[in-house]
């Protein structure tokens, strides 16, 4: 039998992460990987339409904001959260995720205004992600600018 | 066949990146906003590389859908204009190129922030 430890300050947290469900961590991969994968098939169905009158680069584009606006519209019914319930990751790294991530925080405070409650929490997630993502951008062009490429 | 054979590996490829980042959210638990931003980074280093775009070429959907697609596209198009015009195209080359997708992001947010209720999550 474990004796019982005394709780401290430091210990908890780790205490807590034993105390955690781990029989879940398979399912949760599988549904991640499965819902992940299907996303992504859908996206491909997206560009071999587009294909049919654009170019690669534009129906790649198309295809992916094709997506963001359908995961606008399912998070507006709230349907994104209850797949996101089960798909864990398998819903928040595809493109709809950082649509969900926009959507969700925007309808949540919209009780506080529409520029300080919508306009403002929509970059709760997307404020992070475009920061880094531009900041990354400006630095690897400019390397490739000194280094030639 | 060759269109059949495209989404098996959109599928494969995608899924997997889900599958990874489903991993280390079980062994480190990031929250969704820090895992959006450790893939967009990846992303966007290993196009830094010119490596992102190859795995584009082979899989599709499956590499462009995920967020590290987003930080490719990023770097991809801030080298191609910093190419064109320097300096300048360093700079506006990033967001442009995925001004698309960013665009559409911000306005159907607001028209469903306007349009629809918040809904009470189920626990």
């Amino acid at each position: 039998m474990e004796a019982t430890r005394e709780i401290t300050k430091d210990n908890y947290k780790s205490y807590v992460f034993e105390k955690m469900p781990k029989s879940s961590h398979w399912k949760n991969m599988f549904w991640a990987f499965v819902i992940g994968g299907t996303i992504c098939i859908i996206g491909q169905a997206f560009i071999q339409f587009y294909l049919l009158w654009f170019n690669d680069q534009d129906a790649s584009v198309l295809a992916s904001g094709t997506l963001v606006l359908i995961a606008a519209l399912m998070t507006g019914f709230g349907v994104y959260d209850n797949i996101g319930r089960f798909a864990g990751a398998g819903s928040t790294i595809p493109i709809t995720g950082f649509s969900n991530a926009v959507v969700s925080p925007a309808l949540e405070f919209r009780a506080e205004g529409y520029i300080y409650g919508v306009g403002a929490k929509m970059f709760l997630v997307a404020g992070p992600v475009i920061v880094n993502g531009v900041t990354i951008s400006v630095i690897v062009a400019l390397l490739t600018l000194v280094f030639g490429g | 066949m060759d269109t059949f054979l495209m989404f098996v590996k959109a599928f494969l490829v995608g899924g997997g990146i889900c599958l990874i980042g489903q991993i280390i959210i079980n062994y480190t638990h990031l929250t969704n906003g820090k895992i959006l931003v450790l893939f967009l980074i990846a992303g966007a280093i290993l196009e830094g590389f010119g490596l992102y775009s190859k795995l584009i070429e082979f899989a599709g959907a499956g590499a462009s859908v995920p967020i590290s697609g987003f930080g490719c596209a990023l770097v991809k198009g801030a080298v191609k204009a910093a190419k064109q015009d320097g300096v300048y195209g360093a700079l506006t080359g990033g967001l442009a190129a995925c001004a698309t997708g960013i665009s559409i992001a911000i306005v159907s947010g607001y028209i469903v922030a306007v349009i629809f209720r918040p809904r009470t999550k189920k626990k």
